[in-house]
């Protein structure tokens, strides 16, 4: 008996292992082909109809450049924004197989093509499902049991592949009922269970934050510093979640029982409870009268007419895009315009396009991706000189510079660490590596939890681990399948194996400086001289600002 | 820019080591481990214990009454002052420090709460407060010390943050302390680092065009100047415990926490100015003396030891002690026999640097009926306190990054205590 238990003691963390290891097997979707985008995946109609809206975009930036009395920065380079699109929506750098397909397409619009091919592979459904479970599910690990992430990821990556509408994602979430791993989407109200009791409060929050940008929650002890919000309309958001029951069973209502219990909560002053009905914090005319409660609460939230939805979820992609939301903090936006839809915000410009396109999640992002802010440069002679860079950041004038994500960090060095495109096409131990490493690189690199887009420096463990960690030793290594070791043994000449490095890593050809500096390194140096000279211009490459920043 | 301005802050640094101003910047004697007594610059440690410590089970006992629990109460080195049996060794120790046995906040929630308790700020949505030791290296950097000047012993939850004021002010983190790091040792030798260090500047360089001025706010470059520093100082020497003697090892405890606390010694000595060594596992919703009782079979000697070691060497008169949680526990004990949270009524430890010693300040009803302890003491004063013993203006305005101005410390030093 004994023995038994020691032995199940044992094995367990192999069996969590081997579980994981299934999981992430079964993540291996049906191989696609990298090809190269033929044509346009839109039809004539959509494609006339996105122009208008960028051009609109286009011209709301100009008129304020030309208020401001600015230049903005000049359209970056093919490859510099192809750079910019893959570390976007792909979570990477692009890889040396993917760049040589680029390079190779010279027609005028490869961008929009390659944009839409990025958008329809497998790479960008699951990185922006990660990007968004942040805010959806917070970023801490959550209760084993009742809550499982994985499922969660999965699900919405599978919600992004097929571009479900984001109003019909967002209901499922908050009203559907079921098992957490059979209906993954109950995560999101499963994920504010803490020993077995349900948050009320964080549920409640998190649906204002995360669908509305609306920053509710402080009303929780106080009245909202500056917006309008009271106790009082927190609470009744809060009671909207009142009927739930979550079980061995899943997530569930009580409604449907005669006996449904009341939604108390403790009175902060006289410790006594109260009942609270259960309301909306504006509008009630957008709650329908009949059904459960939560369903009810879906409705409302994804109310045609409720444009704090739209704003919010297209201040969140245009955070995610530029790395700097156009509102800052992302989920704290301004009430809109009682009176209507303002053409003169950029949120509402969006948001309208959003919404009469059916809620298109990848329609939005294609919009922003084809604006000019979008295509600038980061570089502005206003930066190195003179006193006009804060006007430059404030009006967009130029590409912000933003510190990449350490799941971007990670997922760049692993691309560049191999020759060919990382994706679910890799065979599957280097996705396995690819899932466990990014763990523990995360956790080390500094986890920016769900407060992701804000601005911040570089830190000195970053440094370090960047510098001298194992995850350095290990993808700068010249071996026969790294990178650097190919590069090292097969480039035909000197200036061939540099180009390819800068390339590989930095998605650019080296500049005439760095030639000079760089190809002394390399001339005539054959075998294990020169693959060390490799692995160190790797390191260099890894540690230089230009690829832990987004620009 | 609105933000706080640093590379100002760190060019005044750099200009006056250059030049010899050591007046302009306190601590820069380069010989700061040989000073002793009151002459050193200051460091501030505190003790953090994770969870919340039950202040009935440790300096604020009420044996024989209907909250008391399990506890029994034993003379200590102050007149007078009884605490827990749990503490025998601190108990010889006390009359170094204070004790506070009426600390107030009103949070409850363990995030919430470790975030008043380090920053004297209630959480906002908006706003991330620094904390108190991240203040004290952004105001008094040290240009010395070539190891991070906030460090972070043991595996807290919730580690001290640079808040607005920067990653960069964040603790450097120890997660097994009597290592030496992570990532502290170049891959490589010398003439190749050389090697890699060159071509990166070549790199940065044609980086750095049309985009100066914001590459230099990634402080990119001054991360990494600071690492190389950091991973060829000296001073590393600090982190590792092999030379202490063994019995003294030992009289700290072979565990996480006892070396931990060894190892903040060390840091003191270089000059190291914010401490934090963090022991968990106080939060005792259930069986709560004999979790109490286990946590205190860690605490007491490290803590003892610590204090009395700090004296011998002439060291506590310039490091401000702090021992606290983020709250205590309630008066009650719940039918699993545990204490639950409580913010209203715990106790603490201060002292050293300069404050008084000996003190006993506020009362909790030993009857559990009166909710306010007598005498209450605000976090935000405990910390306008600290904040002016180091040498800190503490009432100082920065504007944050949003904009908005916000002083270091909303509190008014205590006079008790200076």
């Amino acid at each position: 008996m004994n023995n038994c238990r020691t032995l199940v003691t044992a094995i367990a963390p192999l069996l969590v292992v081997a579980g994981v290891f299934v999981l992430v097997a079964s993540a291996a979707r049906s191989p696609i082909r990298s090809i190269r985008p033929e044509k346009a995946t839109e039809s004539v109609v959509d494609s006339a109809d996105r122009e208008s809206i960028v051009h609109r975009i286009d011209r709301l930036f100009s008129d304020r450049w030309h208020e401001a009395g600015l230049e903005p920065a000049v359209p970056t380079d093919d490859l510099t924004l192809y750079r910019r699109l893959s570390l976007v929506l792909l979570g990477t750098v692009p890889s040396l197989e993917e760049i040589r397909l680029f390079e190779s397409d010279g027609s005028p619009d490869r961008i929009d093509r390659w944009t839409d091919q990025m958008l329809s592979d497998r790479r960008f459904a699951d990185y922006f499902a990660r990007r968004f479970s942040r805010f959806f599910v917070g970023a801490d690990e959550g209760q084993f049991v009742v809550f499982r992430r994985d499922r969660f990821w999965a699900w919405l990556g599978n919600q992004f592949h097929e571009n479900r509408p984001y109003d019909e994602i967002v209901r499922s979430m908050i009203a559907d009922r079921g098992l957490w791993t059979d209906k993954p989407q109950v995560n999101f109200v499963a994920a504010v269970v803490t020993e077995g009791v349900i948050d009320h409060n964080k549920l409640a929050g998190r649906t204002a934050r995360a669908f509305l940008g609306q920053r509710i929650d402080c009303a929780q002890c106080h009245n909202h510093p500056f917006a309008d919000w009271k106790q009082a309309q927190f609470e009744g958001l809060a009671a909207c979640y009142g009927q739930l029951n979550i079980s061995g069973v899943g997530v569930e209502d009580n409604n449907d029982k005669k006996d449904k219990p009341p939604y108390l909560i403790q009175d902060r002053l006289t410790l006594q409870d109260r009942e609270i009905e259960p309301a909306v914090p504006f509008h009630p005319e957008w709650m329908p009268g009949t059904g459960k409660t939560r369903g009810r609460l879906a409705a409302w939230v994804t109310h045609p007419d409720n444009r704090r939805f739209d704003r919010a979820i297209v201040n969140r992609i245009w955070g995610l895009m530029f790395g700097r939301p156009w509102i800052q903090p992302v989920d704290d936006l301004p009430n809109p315009n009682e009176a209507g839809s303002d053409t003169n915000d950029l949120l509402d410009l969006i948001g309208a396009d959003f919404r009469s396109h059916g809620c298109d999640l990848k329609r939005l992002i294609r919009n922003i991706a084809a604006t000019r802010v979008f295509r600038v440069s980061s570089q502005h002679s206003a930066f190195d000189e003179g006193d006009k860079a804060g006007s430059v950041e404030e009006t967009w004038a130029a590409f912000p510079l933003t510190r990449l994500r350490p799941e971007q960090v990670i997922g760049s060095m692993l691309q560049a660490s191999s020759i060919k495109t990382v994706d679910q096409n890799s065979h599957w131990t280097i996705r396995a590596v690819r899932f466990f490493r990014e763990l523990d690189f995360v956790k080390e690199y500094g986890d920016l939890g769900d407060d992701e887009l804000t601005e911040r420096a570089g830190t000195i463990p970053q440094a370090l681990l960047r510098m001298n960690s194992n995850f350095a030793a290990e993808w700068t290594k010249s071996t026969i399948f790294s990178a650097a070791g190919r590069i090292a043994g097969m480039a035909p000449d000197d200036d061939a194996c540099l180009d390819t490095c800068f390339l590989v890593c930095l998605t650019r050809h080296p500049t005439r400086e760095e030639r000079s500096v760089i190809l002394k390194q390399l001339e005539g140096t054959k075998k294990d001289e020169r693959s060390q000279v490799v692995e160190d211009l790797f390191w260099t490459l890894f540690n230089a600002p230009e690829f832990c920043w987004e620009h | 820019m609105n933000t706080i301005d640093s590379s100002r802050r760190d060019f005044l640094r750099l200009a006056a080591s250059t030049l010899g101003l050591s007046f302009a910047v306190p601590g820069l004697d380069l010989r700061a481990a040989e000073q002793r007594g009151s002459e050193r610059a200051k460091s501030f440690l505190t003790i953090w214990l994770g969870g919340g410590q039950s202040q009935l089970e440790s300096w604020d006992p009420h044996p024989g009454t209907r909250i008391g629990g399990d506890v029994s109460s034993i003379k200590t080195t102050i007149p007078g002052l009884e605490i827990a049996d749990l503490y025998p060794q601190s108990a010889e120790q006390l009359h170094h420090l204070c004790v506070i046995r009426s600390m107030v906040s009103k949070e409850g929630d363990h995030e919430r709460a470790s975030y008043m308790l380090h920053t004297g700020y209630r959480p906002e949505p908006t706003l991330v407060h620094p904390s108190i030791g991240s203040i004290a290296i952004h105001e008094l950097p040290n240009g010395a010390v070539e190891i991070p000047q906030f460090v972070s012993l043991g595996d807290a939850n919730f580690p001290p943050r640079g808040g607005f004021l920067g990653d960069r002010f964040d603790a450097y983190r120890i997660f097994n302390p009597g290592e030496t790091g992570q990532n502290i040792k170049a891959l490589v030798d010398q003439d190749r680092q050389d090697r890699r260090l060159k071509s990166l500047s070549v790199v940065s360089q044609s980086f750095m065009q049309g985009r100066k001025a914001k590459v230099e706010q990634t402080l990119h470059q001054h991360t990494i100047d600071a690492a190389l520093r950091m991973m060829t100082s000296e001073q590393l020497k600090a982190f590792s415990i092999e030379q202490e003697p063994k019995e003294l090892r030992a009289a700290y405890g072979d565990n996480p926490f006892g070396r931990g606390c060894l190892v903040a010694r060390r840091l003191i000595e270089v000059g190291v100015r914010s401490l934090e060594v963090s022991l968990q596992g106080f939060d005792t919703h259930a069986k709560n003396h004999e979790g109490q009782a286990s946590r205190a079979k860690t605490l007491d000697p490290a803590l003892a030891t610590l204090i009395k070691d700090l004296v011998d060497r002439d060291l506590l008169q310039s490091t401000i002690v702090l021992v606290t949680g983020e709250f205590g526990r309630t008066p009650n004990i719940n039918p699993l026999g545990g204490r639950d949270h409580w913010p209203n009524g715990f106790s603490c430890l201060l002292g050293g640097g300069g404050l008084s010693s000996g003190l006993v300040i506020g009362e909790t009803d030993p009857e559990g009926e009166a909710k306010q302890p007598k005498d209450p003491i605000e976090v935000a004063d405990l910390y306008a306190t600290i904040l002016y013993r180091l040498g800190v203006d503490y009432a100082k305005e920065v504007i944050t990054p949003i904009g908005r101005p916000m002083k270091f410390c909303a509190g008014q030093p205590i006079e008790r205590f200076l």
